[in-house]
């Protein structure tokens, strides 16, 4: 399916010139990227609501307060689109760096472990970078999961979220020691 | 594929430095997870938001202008339905944010912030004021070129784009590490275009800025 999703220049191969070029969003996203409802994929009393809370720091460790982190996922059945699921979160980072999202875990997806794809935008990031969040509560299917045995295995802890009172806890670390891997796609 | 995408590191960008990733991305295998995107239509805007220039008080101060464009895929096809978020300084370059401390006036009737949704077309439209540029601290002296920030989501994963719109002829284009963090060949594609025929006349000039989103994405049947 994965082949037959691809369409036209992607599918040939021919070059994909004039796309937009991407800029950051620069230090007042805050302004224009968030939602009330923003955080929230499912109202309070969604039957299986987690929190995915967490920080997002830099190269020296320090808290990120102007970054935003974006989450796309498949419904606890791995559906996309299902009738009354946004599937999408988003998050301004506060003053300390902090972000959280109340969602549900996902299904499987094409037999993958569940994941929830997130993009992370920053001042100081030129464009988005894209990482995937696993869970910790999940061994078995992650020690099977495609993507994640491409990962090398001293980084891959960097992509499992960990449980947490409330639900997971997943850091994000843009640069240096522990830094997060990140997804070319 | 030569990417038109600045490299997330460009050390005349100051906070590049601390923030882009030194590991090399890990080429993600698409699956539906990424070819699939949030498919929010007119959900999260509201009547009006496509107007900058009124908050219903009063009128933003300032050259009134009309931004239009069509978002378009990476095989020329347009994107419908598209969600279109934009930010932007006022025309003195001051925005409504607490940490931005530009000595410059804010405009209590402008808040900066739009959203539209592409119709069949692809197009989408805002009326708003044209921002200032303004200082930052980047190097000394610095200015940001006048610009917009747009957002958008496209059809799937793989599409979010953010970027910025400049406009044309811009004196600061030469001293701006962040607009020139974007490949020579590429940084055309970031300035909006004068067009007389969005120019309304009497009331507002037109500017024309089209988007193309790279990217794969799967049809909608596929992704059920």
């Amino acid at each position: 399916m994965t082949g037959a999703a691809m369409t036209g220049a992607a599918m040939t191969g021919a070059p994909m010139t004039g796309g937009t070029p991407s800029q950051t969003v620069g230090p007042y996203l805050s302004i224009g990227l968030s939602w009330d409802e923003g955080p929230h994929v499912v109202a309070a009393d969604a039957p299986g609501a987690i929190w995915l809370r967490g920080v997002v720091r830099d190269g020296n460790g320090a808290l990120i307060p102007d970054a935003l982190v974006e989450t796309w996922q498949a419904d606890p059945e791995g559906r996309f689109h299902a009738a009354g699921f946004r599937g999408l979160g988003r998050c301004a980072t506060d003053d300390d760096g902090r972000y959280g999202i109340r969602t549900v875990k996902p299904g499987v997806v094409e037999g993958q472990a569940p994941h929830i794809d997130v993009s992370v935008l920053a001042r100081g990031l030129l464009h988005r970078v894209v990482t995937r969040v696993y869970f910790s509560d999940e061994p078995a299917a992650n020690e099977s999961d495609k993507v994640l045995a491409q990962v090398p295995a001293d980084r891959r802890g960097t992509l499992i979220a960990e449980q947490a009172p409330d639900g997971y806890r997943f850091d994000i670390t843009l640069q240096g020691q522990d830094e997060t891997v990140f997804f070319a796609v | 594929m030569t990417s038109a995408h600045p490299p997330l590191l460009s050390p005349g960008y100051k906070s590049t430095i601390l923030r882009a990733p030194q590991q090399a991305p890990i080429l993600l295998p698409h699956s539906l997870t990424e070819l699939t995107g949030p498919v929010l239509g007119e959900g999260p805007v509201a009547a009006g938001d496509a107007d900058l220039t009124l908050d219903g008080s009063g009128e933003a101060q300032g050259q009134r202008i009309v931004v239009h464009g069509q978002v378009r895929d990476s095989d020329g096809r347009p994107v419908p339905d598209a969600l279109v978020e934009v930010w932007q300084a006022n025309a003195a370059g001051r925005y409504l944010h607490k940490w931005d401390r530009h000595d410059a006036p804010l405009d209590p009737h402008f808040t900066g912030v739009g959203r539209s949704v592409t119709d069949a077309q692809g197009m989408y439209r805002f009326v708003t004021v044209k921002p200032g540029a303004y200082p930052w601290g980047n190097h000394p002296n610095a200015w940001r070129p006048a610009h917009i920030h747009f957002s958008l989501f496209g059809r799937a994963f793989t599409q979010r784009l953010v970027t910025q719109m400049y406009f044309p002829d811009d004196p600061l284009f030469q001293y701006d590490p962040i607009y020139n963090s974007v490949p020579e060949f590429a940084r055309a594609r970031m300035v909006a275009g004068f067009d007389l025929s969005a120019t309304v006349e009497s009331w507002a000039l037109g500017f024309r800025f089209d988007i193309v989103l790279t990217g794969a994405a799967a049809t909608p049947m596929e992704t059920r």
